[in-house]
């Protein structure tokens, strides 16, 4: 279990790498930095221009400059956000809290939700239960997450006056936010959970049991369920990074201060700094969040540790 | 196929084989996307008016079934008096060239670097892999807006960033089913008989992969038109003044409590054709191998 730790810990390093290469190519690719800082239509002398070079280290080679800023980022720093000028990872910092919340109620909905469903939809297969489920989780698959979030506003904000139309509140403006995310992530969960209940309810030690005259709720709730819920487990650390950047549409729609919204406006005043520092803090949740799925993974199946 | 069409045909007639036979395949998504490919292709002589082309005595104007709306505008017409029906039937054209397209790029690209990873080994499979590794932890979202913003955003710049973002999937799926496929017999067979690699790649394990690749490709379809419609949303997706489904609903959607069918006909068109894609996904990884179903 050690060496498979150790071995999957060098593969979030090199990708990390590999992720701060792209982001940094983008951010150059997007012309030279000074223009961020040095507002345009003002007179510069060459002198000043020059020298504001040397202080961002664009008189060096490339690869100088991308390691001097790796190097940095590395502890934190991803220089001051041109628009806020603040220290960006500060901003972040202080923006988390708000979409953590968000998603980690809206995370807890979909786990109960899309696990619960999808095991109730294997258990009634072919019934109209069962047809009632599927027919939520393909909708949620294929509906236009801000087009849910619009629709939910219009009947629930807007005509039944239940709950707020946006802003982060009380609990009240909680509801809206993670149905529309809940929906979403439980509709993928139920499907995998579905099926996979379906594949151990048909296997052999299952019959076993069935022959053997266990309860249909032993069957159902000792036997077959451990081993139905290892795909949804495993997805589901992968569910709670899409959330994560799921909220920038989520937070657009309802005005939520969060870094998914931050992330939106950075980009509009192409505060490349606060960007960067973004994309690479997004990476970083994906990269350990699929690290824990793998690791969940290997400590329940013991043949993904061999290689 | 042939086969339970005999057996359909032979009892045709009787409802309850026909509802056998609608339980069975997937009759529903198959009409959908049929009327959309003839959408598609056939869209100037479908759509009653031009799509671009704004009447302002007609703004908001309801769907035909709705009081004060006519026949002419049968779906409504937009914020600026354009026919929405229209609009939508040149919109099918937009999803499907954008799907077609981003889907025929990265499927072959995820395809023949997954084939390479898989059937090669070695440092190869490392390199290209921990590529795809990349590729999944950086949040697409967020390189688009990047992007969209250095560059400006265009039909092209969207292809582009789709097809960049949709090639892993088939690459990782495509090593892990060549891994299995190369320690089969007739691999071994071939190798003895002195196939060289290329051959034994496209001749032995190539035809071995087409069912999960046709079955990836349905469902990212599905995936792409959603990505898509969100690119749209943010404000960088297919710009106007063209009828895409995405931007549509994006431009309609300040109309919500005024005039609902300027955000949700596009809506349901987004809506119907990503469920099509998504079922017949299902159904054909269903079809092909019952064992598949963590795709």
């Amino acid at each position: 279990m050690l060496r498979y730790l150790a071995s999957r810990l060098v593969y979030l390093v090199l990708v990390m790498i590999g992720v701060s290469m792209l982001v940094f190519g983008l951010s150059r690719l997007s012309g030279d930095p000074r223009y961020l800082y040095m507002t345009q239509g003002s007179h510069y002398s060459q002198e000043v221009w020059d020298a504001r070079g040397r202080d961002l280290g664009l008189d060096k080679p490339f690869v100088i400059q991308y390691l001097t800023w790796a190097g940095r980022a590395a502890t934190g720093d991803f220089g001051d956000s041109v628009w806020h000028k603040r220290n960006s990872l500060d901003l972040i910092i202080e923006r988390a809290p708000a979409t953590l919340q968000l998603s980690g109620v809206a995370y807890l909905f979909a786990i109960l939700i899309g696990t619960g469903l999808g095991i109730a939809s294997a258990v009634m297969r072919g019934s109209i239960i069962d047809l009632l489920i599927r027919g939520f989780a393909l909708t949620g698959q294929a509906a236009p997450p801000f087009l849910v979030a619009i629709i939910l506003i219009f009947v629930f904000a807007v005509n039944m006056h239940l709950f707020p139309t946006s802003r982060r509140g009380d609990w009240s403006s909680f509801v809206l936010p993670v149905a529309t995310l809940a929906w979403l992530g439980s509709a993928s969960l139920t499907r995998i959970t579905r099926s996979s209940m379906l594949e151990v309810l048909d296997s052999e030690y299952i019959k076993l049991a069935r022959a053997k005259g266990v309860g249909r709720t032993s069957i159902i709730f000792k036997h077959a369920l451990k081993n139905a819920l290892v795909a949804p487990l495993t997805l589901s650390a992968i569910l709670f990074a899409s959330f994560i950047t799921g909220t920038v549409v989520v937070e657009t729609v309802f005005a939520w201060p969060g870094i998914g919204r931050l992330a939106l406006e950075a980009t509009l005043h192409n505060d490349f700094p606060l960007v960067t520092g973004l994309t690479v803090f997004f990476s970083a949740i994906y990269l350990v969040s699929s690290l824990v799925s793998d690791l969940i993974y290997a400590y329940i199946d013991p043949r993904v540790r061999l290689y | 196929m042939i086969r339970p069409i005999q057996a359909a045909m032979s009892t045709a007639g009787s409802w309850s084989s026909i509802y056998g036979f609608v339980r069975r395949y997937p009759v529903l998504p198959a009409i959908i996307l049929i009327g959309l490919a003839v959408m598609a292709i056939f869209a100037p002589i479908l759509a009653p008016l031009d799509p671009l082309d704004s009447d302002l005595s007609k703004v908001k104007a309801p769907p035909a079934w709705i009081d004060g709306g006519t026949f002419q505008y049968f779906l409504g017409a937009d914020g600026i008096g354009r026919d929405l029906l229209s609009r939508i039937i040149f919109g099918s054209r937009i999803s499907m060239m954008v799907a077609g397209v981003v889907i025929l790029t990265g499927g072959t690209v995820g395809v023949v670097l997954g084939l390479v990873a898989g059937y090669y080994g070695g440092v190869r499979d490392e390199v290209i892999m921990r590529l795809v590794d990349v590729f999944y932890a950086i949040p697409f979202i967020l390189v688009a807006l990047v992007v969209a913003v250095v560059f400006g955003s265009s039909l092209g710049l969207v292809i582009i960033l789709l097809s960049l973002f949709s090639w892993p999937i088939f690459a990782r799926q495509t090593r892990a089913l060549t891994l299995q496929l190369k320690t089969k017999d007739y691999v071994a067979a071939a190798k003895i008989a002195g196939a060289s690699p290329s051959r034994i790649a496209l001749r032995h394990i190539v035809p071995g992969l087409m069912n999960v690749v046709i079955v990836i490709a349905t469902l990212q379809v599905g995936n792409l038109i959603l990505t898509e419609s969100v690119l749209s949303f943010l404000g960088i997706g297919i710009p106007a003044p063209q009828p895409a489904w995405g931007s549509m609903i994006a431009e309609g959607r300040v109309f919500i409590t005024s005039a609902w069918w300027i955000p949700l006909m596009p809506g349901a068109a987004v809506f119907l054709t990503v469920f099509a894609f998504n079922f017949l996904g299902d159904w054909l990884r269903d079809y092909y191998d019952p064992n598949l179903r963590q795709l």
